[in-house]
């Protein structure tokens, strides 16, 4: 039954993907072309974070590695963009690895505290070896046009390679969590203790979470300097690191079908939604709603507000609503993700 | 030996900064085992305040640097205070995770109030000490800096006489190391994680209206020292308040030297090398210098 509806559900996302461009602006078919890049950051970031329950503040990193390795193929090396994909993965995996061996072999908040610093040295790292980088000013990308002989706008070209790669990575993710791989994870998870005496090397299991999660972001992050078509320091702030982990809370920590919330809620609410938002209040109060850090503000307090109300995230709230069964609200209570979530 | 004596007072000044805020994380951590990620955003946003105290007239006049210092601290612990009563305590009974990300919220929220109250742009903190030197036997040595250093290192002194020599910090002390057993001698342990939270803001304080004068005035200002604190935190062991001190003064120090003696360490790299010092403290001595190993039953 549950396997049914995981069917039905990834169809309608395939339907829901094929539709949306037909109905948007160009414009907004290049916004939904960035949920379909977050989105994969997310599924990534979410083997870490909600199925292994390592908290992450680095991952937007990640994708800044990835994006700078397609950069440079594509710059330096004159690769082709899509071709540079895997690479940028791989890259980032691999460096998502080399961090997490030392990292990921201490319990508790450590790997969490180690993160924080990822975003600020790699940012470091940058302006030190410009000749590689591009150095504080970055590098410019060739600018986005379609290819295969192709004839399309370019947004609606980007959005269709993103989400072509996103649907391929929540099939990936699918498939990763499903299986025994899976239920270690998910032991590591709920009791460290329980899944070493079960034989699980929970070391090894969650660097190879931190490795996976890094790929994903990898992917993601290429494709977002191929969609940008421009990358620099700034291109990826510990801002962006933060919101990612946001995106996974709201969206669901353990739901991949939540990370669509998830990404819909990162890209949106720092341009569209937060200022809509604020601007509800400013009919009754006097203030600045475009200031800068006001949707800042707006994010912090849905975050909060989620933690407090539906710690399971979006993915949850819609669960208790379709199901209404009691064991959710037992969840809700531990504070615990449903541990057997699907899809 | 000039170069080295000015490198060690620098590295001292910047040390006791990662020091004072590496015993604010350690506060909070010791007693709940939350990271707070907040720290750091909490020390800009109360040098925000001293900065207002400073430059807007309140009742008529704006205060100097000493009036205004000691005026930040006491606002300081009642935001600490009311933070933990306010965003923390309903979540007295979630998981470690949801309050680590709940802290993380804060910081999210404090960075962009800061930014929307003040703007982003970068402003001159004043100092409280004289930019000149003191020569002794050749060497000149920082004003500035050696004030930074007193300065911070005191607070953090009357913090552990308040600790060691008060009922009240002896009931914070057994709060930390076995909370029930505290509470059923009459201890109210969730209005001292309150206490605790209002003192590590006040520490915070200290090193954010230290460090704004050499750094500047920024809502990002405390996000680098916080990494610093951190790996000072750890290097000392995270357990350990003594550790966490020498762990900041110690890697204030080693960054200095390696600045000033490793020329492809230059300002940028500071950051990644603290980052690796992190791992590899984590590696060869998870539990840091002066920690205790916890062995958990598997």
């Amino acid at each position: 039954m549950r396997l049914r509806w995981g069917y039905l559900g990834f169809a309608l996302l395939v339907v829901a993907v094929i539709v949306a461009p037909l109905v948007s602006t160009n414009y907004r078919t290049f916004q939904l072309a960035f949920v379909g890049i977050y989105l994969i950051a997310l599924l990534g970031l979410n083997i870490l974070t909600g199925f292994t329950g390592q908290i992450s503040l680095g991952h937007g990193a990640f994708m800044g590695i990835g994006a700078y390795a397609t950069t440079i193929l594509v710059v330096d090396h004159g690769w082709n963009d899509l071709l540079t994909l895997p690479v940028a993965g791989i890259v980032a995996g691999l460096a998502g690895l080399a961090f997490g061996l030392p990292a990921t072999r201490f319990a508790g908040p450590y790997l969490a505290l180690a993160t924080f610093a990822i975003p600020l040295s790699f940012i470091g790292v940058l302006k030190r070896f410009p000749h590689f980088t591009g150095g504080t000013l970055g590098k410019q990308l060739p600018s986005l046009h379609s290819q295969f002989g192709i004839d399309a706008n370019p947004s609606v070209w980007i959005y269709w390679v993103s989400w072509i790669v996103a649907l391929a990575m929540f099939l990936l993710a699918y498939a990763l969590v499903r299986g025994r791989f899976g239920r270690a994870l998910r032991s590591v998870r709920d009791s460290e203790i329980a899944a070493t005496a079960s034989g699980v090397s929970t070391s090894g299991i969650k660097c190879a979470a931190f490795g996976i999660s890094a790929f994903f972001c990898g992917v993601a992050g290429g494709l977002f300097a191929i969609a940008v078509t421009y990358v620099n320091p700034d291109t990826f702030p510990i801002d962006l690191s933060i919101l990612l982990l946001v995106g996974i809370v709201l969206g669901g920590a353990g739901s991949l079908s939540g990370m669509i919330f998830g990404a819909l809620f990162v890209e949106f609410i720092r341009i569209t939604w937060g200022p809509a938002l604020l601007d509800l209040f400013s009919q009754v109060h006097h203030i600045n709603t475009r200031a800068p850090g006001s949707s800042l503000v707006v994010y912090g307090v849905v975050l909060l507000l989620v933690l407090y109300a539906a710690p399971a995230g979006a993915a949850g709230l819609v669960r208790r609503l379709v199901t209404g069964r009691a064991a959710v609200a037992a969840w809700a209570k531990q504070d615990r993700t449903p541990a057997d979530e699907q899809a | 030996m000039q170069q080295f004596f000015q490198a060690l007072m620098t590295g001292l000044a910047d040390g006791s900064i990662y020091a004072s805020l590496a015993l604010a994380l350690v506060l909070i951590y010791k007693a709940t085992e939350v990271i707070n990620f907040a720290q750091g955003e909490m020390a800009m946003f109360t040098t925000y305040i001293a900065y207002a105290l400073l430059t807007h007239p309140h009742f008529g006049h704006t205060l100097s640097f000493w009036p205004a210092f000691f005026v930040t601290l006491v606002i300081a612990f009642v935001f600490g205070v009311g933070l933990q009563r306010v965003v923390i305590k309903p979540l007295e009974h979630a998981s470690v995770l949801t309050v680590v990300m709940a802290t993380i919220a804060l910081l999210v929220i404090l960075n962009g109030l800061a930014a929307w109250i003040w703007s982003p742009e970068l402003k001159f903190f004043p100092s409280p000490f004289p930019t000149s030197t003191w020569v002794v036997g050749g060497v000149h040595i920082s004003k500035q800096d050696t004030g930074v250093f007193g300065v911070t290192l005191a607070c953090v002194a009357v913090l552990w006489l308040f600790f060691r020599f008060t009922k009240l910090g002896l009931a914070m002390r057994a709060g930390a190391v076995n909370p029930v057993a505290a509470r059923l001698l009459g201890v109210r342990t969730s209005w001292l994680l309150a206490l605790g939270w209002g003192f590590a803001a006040v520490l915070g304080a200290v090193s954010g209206m230290m460090s704004a004068p050499t750094n500047f005035l920024s809502p990002s200002m405390m996000q680098a020292v916080l990494i610093f604190a951190f790996a000072g935190a750890i290097l000392g062991g995270l357990e350990s308040p003594v550790g966490a001190v020498v762990g900041g003064l110690g890697l204030g120090v080693l960054l200095s030297m390696l600045g000033t003696y490793v020329h492809p360490v230059t300002p940028e790299l500071r950051l990644p090398v603290a980052l690796l010092i992190l791992l590899v403290v984590l590696l060869i001595r998870p539990a840091g210098i002066f920690g205790r190993v916890v062995v958990r039953r598997v």
